[in-house]
């Protein structure tokens, strides 16, 4: 058997189903639909732009102080009444040794080598919470991190604006996104194929499965949103215009943790559904989310089987 | 036809994290060039037009808080005592010779004394300071609404910026930072002389500092010496309109 190549061109033909759907058959011989308009696909390579950008940028922010607060305010982690929750620090103890740590209440992790402390490209030890490989710009620039993160904010909130009300209007949210009730009595069903990494077939396949459809209802109205409006509830000037953001989520220094674990959900999702393209086969499913066109796995081995072997199934007691 | 290299799993994993470093390396120096940050500068652009949209005419107030609400301790940060002549000078006297000039495009300069400011009206607001490094406090401050001070002053037309000229020198740059009028005039931008009810300590900018609520702490100078009414303010420091602009930060800072 040959690995399919990525290839634009409908092999064999393009017909309109009676359901509306276009399919076509591909090289390989399976039938293949048309699952992701081109807004659909425009729209997922410019939110992994974008959020790739403001994950890193993020992380070089929150490097100018590695310590995260509930409440209106919070400023003094290591001494003084604020207590911060989580904070990311570099310790050196009685041996002159240094530490990186990562404080979560009273659970301290050692991370020397990644978190507080790790080493540069040259060997030498870098003092900062996040590592340089995980922050944009790699050096410490706190004004060029806000640049790259605003600059790709803007683009990400009017690419997710434009996302949406393609969603609503062309009915692609409430046909493919929301869970019907059959999908929900099913969940049973959906969470034992997904721990077997048993994927659908045939007319199943071109359908999400409901634990995709929540997933992808987390991220597109909880987490993505999330973020957006605990980031607004940061801004001094926006908080002015709409100060019931801060009673929304409990205040500024609050907002902030909440955009932090609303990045750490949002990485989340990526690393699950990376992980699911990567079983489900990653040639089809990335050449459907550049071209559109899903492959579909046949219920039935492509040739069809025997005829004589249905009577002797059901001669079976 | 056009045959494609066949692209297996593995190859396409070892050609991605090849890709990854490649890019890592070429990042920083894409990351700090000058055509980038032009480029996003736009993002500062789009950020301080969309925030006049809705700030500027009708001003709505920076949230006010309780008194129960005030930070323990309010983090004193950049320059906690400033080590020129002229500031070690005032505060060797506590600040009774000390003077605010106010000067530039103003049709009558100014020149106060703390006691002159005090007797002013004044405004007092709990308000919370927002740092750019992510950390906030909570504090009361007392002073003049500086749009008060303006007035009295008299604005030539030509003035579109308020500047502040600062006693501290910060990396060994005089520090300074300007404003517009739309946020001069603003009700609850003051010249700050009491800080929860106590006459401003050092390290939060005696015997005067800018609030600015609506913005991050560092354009809320401390050890505010003058107010220079401005054009342009292309012809101070690096040209950028403040100490932390001149080292790459926006102008705007409502977020």
């Amino acid at each position: 058997m040959t690995a399919p190549t990525i290839d634009e061109a409908p092999a064999v033909s393009e017909p309109q189903t009676a359901s509306g759907r276009r399919e076509r058959v591909g090289r390989d011989g399976r039938t293949q639909i048309y699952r992701h308009t081109v807004w659909v696909r425009v729209g997922h390579w410019l939110n992994v732009l974008a959020l790739t950008l403001l994950l890193f940028s993020g992380l070089q922010i929150f490097n100018a102080h590695p310590h995260l607060y509930w409440g209106q305010y919070g400023a003094n982690a290591a001494a003084g009444p604020d207590h911060a929750w989580l904070s990311i620090d570099a310790t050196r103890d009685k041996a002159g040794k240094d530490h990186g740590t990562v404080r979560m209440g009273q659970l301290t992790i050692r991370t020397t080598g990644v978190f507080g402390v790790s080493k540069r490209a040259d060997g030498s030890t870098s003092y900062r919470a996040f590592p340089r490989w995980m922050t944009v710009p790699g050096y410490t620039d706190l004004s060029q991190g806000r640049h790259f993160h605003f600059f790709f904010a803007w683009i990400f909130v009017l690419n997710g604006l434009v996302f949406w009300a393609y969603g609503f209007l062309s009915r692609h949210f409430q046909r493919d996104i929301a869970p019907t009730a059959p999908d929900l009595r099913g969940i049973g069903r959906s969470i034992v194929d997904h721990v077997k990494l048993k994927h659908p077939t045939g007319e199943a396949a071109t359908r999400y499965n409901v634990l995709q459809k929540l997933a992808y209802i987390a991220v597109i109205f909880v987490f993505l949103p999330g973020m957006v409006l605990t980031g607004l509830t940061m801004s001094p000037g926006f908080d002015a215009f709409f100060p019931w953001l801060l009673d929304l989520f409990g205040g500024r220094q609050s907002a902030r943790s909440l955009h932090f674990i609303c990045a750490g959900l949002t990485v989340g999702f990526i690393i699950v559904h990376l992980v699911e393209v990567m079983l489900a086969g990653p040639i089809n499913e990335v050449r459907s989310i550049i071209t559109g066109w899903y492959g579909i796995r046949p219920d039935h081995p492509v040739a069809p089987p025997p005829v004589e072997e249905t009577p002797a199934v059901e001669a079976r007691p | 036809m056009i045959l494609l290299p066949k692209i297996t799993r593995r190859r396409a994993l070892i050609g991605s994290l090849g890709l990854t470093g490649l890019a890592l390396a070429g990042c920083d120096k894409i990351a700090g060039s000058d055509s980038v940050s032009r480029v996003l500068s736009a993002g500062e652009a789009f950020t301080r037009t969309s925030q006049r949209l809705v700030l500027g005419k009708n001003a709505p107030l920076a949230r006010e808080y309780k008194a129960s609400d005030i930070s323990p301790n309010f983090k004193a940060n950049g320059t906690v005592q400033p080590e020129t002549d002229v500031y070690k000078q005032a505060q060797g006297d506590n600040f009774a010779t000390w003077r605010l000039g106010v000067f530039g495009l103003v049709t009558k300069p100014l020149s106060l004394s703390l006691a002159e400011l005090q007797r002013l009206p004044a405004r007092t607001q709990i308000t919370r300071h927002d740092c750019v490094e992510g950390w906030s406090a909570i504090g009361g401050w007392t002073g003049v609404p500086l749009g008060l001070l303006l007035q009295a002053a008299g604005m030539q037309p030509s003035a579109r910026y308020a500047v502040f000229h600062c006693a501290d020198l910060y990396d060994g740059d005089p520090y300074y930072e300007s404003i517009d009028l739309i946020d001069a005039f603003h009700p609850q931008t003051l010249l700050a002389y009491a800080m929860n009810g106590s006459p401003l300590s050092v390290a939060h900018g005696a015997p005067l500092r800018l609030r600015l609520e609506r913005q991050l702490g560092y354009k809320q100078a401390k050890y505010v010496m003058g107010v220079e009414l401005v054009d342009s303010f292309a012809r101070l420091g690096k040209g950028k309109g403040g100490y932390w602009e001149d080292n790459g930060y926006e102008w705007y800072a409502g977020i």
